[in-house]
């Protein structure tokens, strides 16, 4: 039982260096890889590290091949086609992104810009993209700022000028959740506004009843 | 009464026409529901028996390759309306012009979770560096001048620089065809499924046509004549040759695949070692 647990310790500490330090270009590892490294049993030694990832708020980011989640439990060849990733569980709040170098307006166009292409069923024309962020930003940022994105991996750009998301964005972005909160905010908002307009209705009703 | 000339020409004009509509639909510029495909379906019907020269049988089946394409794209679009993930482009284009940025920088660390990764140098990296740097020859060693003897300057023919080696004795493309031709006999008959170990299909008797075959089939791989399918866990590398050259690879993206076409590899290979 002993040696079982040293033999899993080992393979975590492995997994570590494999996922934290990049080996390739890209960031993240691939599953054949961790397999080779690790053996066969290496969803079980993931599941580990993620577990005690889990108190320092970092998580084993899965990210399948063509963005296909397996319906049910992934099989040990999907798992080897897919990469892996260590990403922040949490959240970071708005003041903290500051803080690992980006700039307000480039992280707010980066989230309409994914959110845009979303909505577009994964594709759209730069023009769109571009005119879309123009309205908030100065012209000769919008493309600067698109640019960036695709360097960094979050977008990628055909040569029909049409736009995609690309694999930073599959890895590090909730699609769902973000399109959950865009229009989950409009919600609050509004809650807020009638809330506010009830107080203050009521507000102006007390001076009547007195 | 319309001649028949005249039918095969309304009828390739409306199958250009088919063309032109699904592939403004691929493009993304028109909405793959305003085809109806039905109608296109029986115009190519319509027209299918007149066809007898090669050009308008590839017309026709040019048509229905993009209107299978176009139907793809339908289907794409009804299943993407039927996920939780669809939501209506313009409400969604309404919401995001409505927020500024101070909410929008909000929405978006709410569903970000950044990548964590370090980059730091290890004491068994400097240790490799420090064996690299020790093995290194300084410049002025590396870089000796060569000692070339003054020639007359003179003419050289062809035969001479084949002889040299500077050129080869066929056209570049004549070579690769012929190793296209040589891959797909092999494959018939020593391959399974349409495939052989990449080894076995550049391995010659000699090291040297081994490195030529090795370079040719490269050529055979980039310029689309070819694939390869990598097995990593495996270790094993197969080369699938392509019934007809596919273009639309030079246009994609692509990848490079190192493979070490090493002398010690090559002896491995002979040994039956490596596949």
């Amino acid at each position: 039982m002993k040696k079982k647990k040293g033999v899993y310790a080992s393979k975590m500490k492995r997994a570590t260096h494999m996922l934290f330090y990049r080996r390739h270009q890209k960031p993240g590892v691939k599953g054949w890889e961790l397999h080779k490294a690790l053996g066969v049993d290496y969803p079980k030694v993931l599941d580990i590290l993620d577990e005690y990832l889990k108190s320092l708020d970092l998580q084993v980011k899965t990210v399948f091949e063509e963005e296909i989640t397996p319906a049910k439990k992934p099989s040990i060849e999907e798992l080897d086609k897919a990469r892996f990733y260590i990403t922040l569980r949490g959240e970071l709040t708005p003041k903290e992104s500051k803080m690992i170098g980006w700039r307000i307006d480039d992280l707010a166009g980066l989230g309409v810009a994914i959110s845009y292409i979303i909505s577009k069923k994964g594709q759209a024309p730069r023009k769109d993209v571009e005119n879309l962020l123009g309205q908030k930003l100065p012209g000769w940022k919008v493309s600067l700022n698109i640019d960036r994105y695709i360097r960094y991996g979050y977008l990628q750009q055909d040569d029909n000028d049409q736009l995609y998301l690309d694999w930073r964005t599959r890895a590090e972005v909730d699609e769902r959740e973000l399109i959950n909160l865009l229009l989950n905010a409009e919600t609050k908002k509004s809650q807020a506004k009638s809330s506010n307009a009830t107080e203050e209705d009521t507000k102006v009703d007390e001076p009547e009843n007195e | 009464m319309q001649s028949k000339k005249e039918q095969k020409k309304i009828g390739r004009e409306k199958l250009q026409r088919i063309i032109e509509i699904c592939m403004a639909i691929e493009n993304r510029t028109r909405d793959p529901f305003l085809l109806n495909v039905d109608d296109v379906i029986s115009v190519v019907k319509e027209y299918f028996p007149q066809w007898q020269e090669a050009d308008d049988l590839n017309l026709d089946s040019e048509a229905i390759h993009h209107l299978a394409s176009v139907i793809k794209l339908q289907s794409e679009w009804v299943k993407h309306r039927s996920t939780s993930l669809y939501t209506d482009p313009f409400l969604l284009e309404e919401k995001i012009m409505q927020r500024c940025k101070e909410e929008m920088l909000e929405v978006f660390t709410g569903a970000w979770h950044p990548l964590v990764e370090l980059e730091q140098l290890s004491l068994h990296s400097l240790a490799e560096a420090m064996r690299y740097w020790d093995g290194l020859l300084p410049l002025k060693e590396r870089w000796l001048e060569l000692a070339v003897s003054e020639v007359a300057l003179g003419l050289a023919s062809r035969e001479e620089l084949i002889q040299q080696r500077i050129l080869g004795e066929k056209v570049f493309s004549d070579e690769l065809e012929c190793n296209w031709r040589d891959l797909k006999e092999k494959v018939k008959e020593k391959g399974v499924g349409g495939k052989m170990f990449y080894w076995d299909f550049i391995g010659a008797d000699t090291y040297e046509e081994t490195v030529q075959r090795a370079f040719l089939t490269s050529f055979l791989i980039t310029y689309g004549y070819a694939t390869l399918e990598i097995h990593p866990l495996e270790e094993e590398v197969f080369i699938k040759p392509f019934e007809m050259p596919n273009t639309k690879i030079c246009t994609q993206q692509s990848i490079s695949i190192p493979i070490a076409v090493t002398y010690e590899n090559w002896q491995r290979w002979t040994r039956g070692e490596l596949l």
